[in-house]
């Protein structure tokens, strides 16, 4: 049906939705990639709401799109070594809700 | 900028700031109101139901020029089970005048919210971030922004910067929340047209309904929503991070499941998404709540913890500090003296206000919401609800009294055994009850 179709949106569909204004300059910092090399659990692949970390397995880094951002928080206090540097894009950058 | 110099420079221009900002300019004093966003309310998403209350002791009668949604005479509870759900609801015309809520989004409201802070004097300083505050001698005597030449100076900084405050951290008011006092949300904005809205939820004009959601979160402590807004629809789940972190689950997968529950589609069906937003709530409660203030600052709303997760309350115990915290620095300007002993009022003010009755009442909810507790909660103990109800309803020959004993028997057995499901009764009764 394709009001199914539109409602059981893929995540990348759903970020479409949200007006973005990226800087130039990740406001998302890994600090320490050994650290991701030696989690066992690469949380930071799963409770992110935008998808914004992905372990590269063949470079092994772990990827940030921080343009995804939608700027919760969570990876902040989620990540097990702490090991995102966190701070919101600069003023007037990053998501703008337009219903919010 | 650098040459200003205010009395008191209000940090997010959330309804906790933008209530700060309007009680002290009002008070005469000179005010900035800082926001990171491209405008008030352009960074926040909520579930969307706005109170009264305490809105109206600061603008009487706002909801004939605010953008509300819809006024809320219905609340639905529903116990949600894999295919089936068992429903509660309230609804009273009682409601409608004065209304009790409404529905809202933070777009709108936040930008009309803070537009009254700027009509009372307040500076607005919006696509600004603050990076820092300023102390000289243990005092707080300005911020930082990311502006070029970014400094101001203040009296008095009140930090309203949202459940992610960086500056209450900056000031070791508390310290990182831990994944299990923070529940993290997402939502959808649904466009469906208002008359199949009204449809659906048996519905006048401009009467809502909110629908409160238990259940199918995959085991882990949280909610979902269901409001409706004039056009649109506001779906939403929350779940506790240390839940995530533990299942290893994608948030929006818990959302998509929600959307395919056989109750939830027929509501949704046909519309259209309109947004994708999602946001940390604080559910660290009464304990969690940091210093309220320091030589220099204070602090509200979700950066202060001020959210009641029970009664899904918390813009408008942002708006009440706010509003606390205004008084204070009036207070503190006419005595020339903004030192912690000072603004501690603002603290007793608090502490003689509903924002600490109410969190002190359910502070010991926190504990009932952890592991294992949480997945008995929230995800066996809906189905073997609604399994007992369908056994209970089924009209299959068997008598009345067998079919209530295995339904108990059921609910016995989620809990582990009956002196279990007392201990959870118990624990639950104590956790709601102080
Ligand atoms: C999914 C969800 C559902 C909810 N449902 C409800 C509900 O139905 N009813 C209800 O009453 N409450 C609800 N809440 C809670 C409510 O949204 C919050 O308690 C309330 O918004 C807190 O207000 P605040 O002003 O303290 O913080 P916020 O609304 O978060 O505002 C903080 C502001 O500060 C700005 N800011 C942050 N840092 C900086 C900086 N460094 N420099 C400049 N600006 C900065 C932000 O951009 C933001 O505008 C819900 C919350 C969520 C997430
Ligand atoms: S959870 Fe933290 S440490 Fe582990 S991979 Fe992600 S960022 Fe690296
Ligand atoms: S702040 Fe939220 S959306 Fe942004 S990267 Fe972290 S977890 Fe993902």
């Amino acid at each position: 049906m394709e009001g199914d179709e539109r409602m059981s949106k893929a995540i990348e569909e759903k970020l479409y939705l949200i007006r973005y204004k990226a800087d130039d300059k990740s406001h998302l910092i890994i600090r320490n990639q050994d650290a991701c090399l030696n989690c066992p659990t690469k949380e930071c692949n799963f409770f992110c709401p935008a998808d914004v970390y992905e372990w590269d397995a063949e470079g092994n880094v772990t990827t940030v799109a921080y343009e995804n951002c939608i700027e919760c928080g969570t990876c902040r206090l989620a990540c097990p070594a702490y090991n995102i540097e966190w701070v919101y894009p600069k003023g007037g950058h990053g998501i703008t809700y337009r219903f919010g | 900028m650098a040459d200003e110099r205010f009395d008191v420079v209000v940090v997010g221009a959330g309804p906790a700031g933008a209530a700060a900002a309007l009680v002290a300019a009002r008070g005469g004093l000179k005010v900035a109101l800082i926001e990171r966003g491209e405008y008030p309310g352009a960074k926040n998403t909520f579930g969307g139901v706005l109170y009264r209350k305490q809105i109206e002791q600061l603008i009487p009668e706002f909801w004939k020029t605010a953008p509300l949604e819809r006024t809320i005479v219905e609340q639905r509870l529903w116990l949600l089970a894999r295919e089936s759900t068992v429903s509660v609801s309230f609804r009273d015309d009682r409601f409608i005048n004065p209304p009790n809520c409404w529905t809202g989004q933070r777009s709108k409201f936040d930008q009309w919210f803070a537009a009254q802070a700027e009509a009372a004097g307040g500076v607005p300083i919006y696509e600004t971030g603050v990076t820092d505050v300023v102390v000289e001698d243990g005092k707080v005597v300005g911020v930082i922004t990311d502006r070029e030449d970014g400094e101001l100076r203040a009296n008095v900084v009140i930090i309203a910067d949202g459940v992610n405050s960086l500056l209450g951290k900056r000031l070791q008011a508390h310290r990182e929340w831990q994944p299990d006092q923070v529940s993290l949300a997402v939502k959808e904005v649904i466009a469906l047209p208002k008359e199949k809205i009204q449809d659906r939820f048996n519905l006048d004009k401009n009467e809502g309904c909110t629908i409160e959601l238990v259940g199918e979160t995959m085991g882990m402590a949280g909610l979902g929503f269901l409001y409706t807004n004039t056009d649109t629809l506001s779906l939403g789940v929350g779940v506790m991070v240390s839940d995530l972190k533990r299942l290893k689950v994608k948030p929006y997968e818990v959302l998509n499941g929600l959307k395919q529950h056989p109750m939830v589609r027929r509501l949704i069906d046909g519309g259209e998404v309109k947004e994708y937003a999602g946001h940390l709530i604080p559910e660290g409660g009464f304990t969690a709540m940091p210093p309220l203030a320091g030589d220099g600052w204070m602090i509200c709303g979700d950066a202060a913890q001020m959210v009641n997760a029970v009664h899904r309350e918390g813009t408008n115990l942002a708006v009440e500090s706010g509003r606390l915290a205004g008084e204070a620095a009036i207070q503190a300007h006419f005595a020339e003296d903004y030192t912690s002993a000072s603004l501690q009022e603002y603290a007793t003010a608090v502490r003689k206000s509903i924002i600490h009755k109410d969190l002190k009442k359910y502070k010991g909810l926190h504990g009932l919401l952890s592991f294992p507790d949480s997945d008995k909660l929230f995800g066996q103990l809906p189905q073997a609800v609604n399994d007992a109800l369908f056994d209970f309803l089924s009209v299959d020959g068997a008598p009345k009294r067998d079919k209530q004993k295995l339904a108990f028997r059921k609910l016995e057995k989620v809990a582990g055994g009956r002196m279990d499901l007392v201990r959870m009764a118990l624990k639950g009764w104590r956790a709601m009850n102080g």
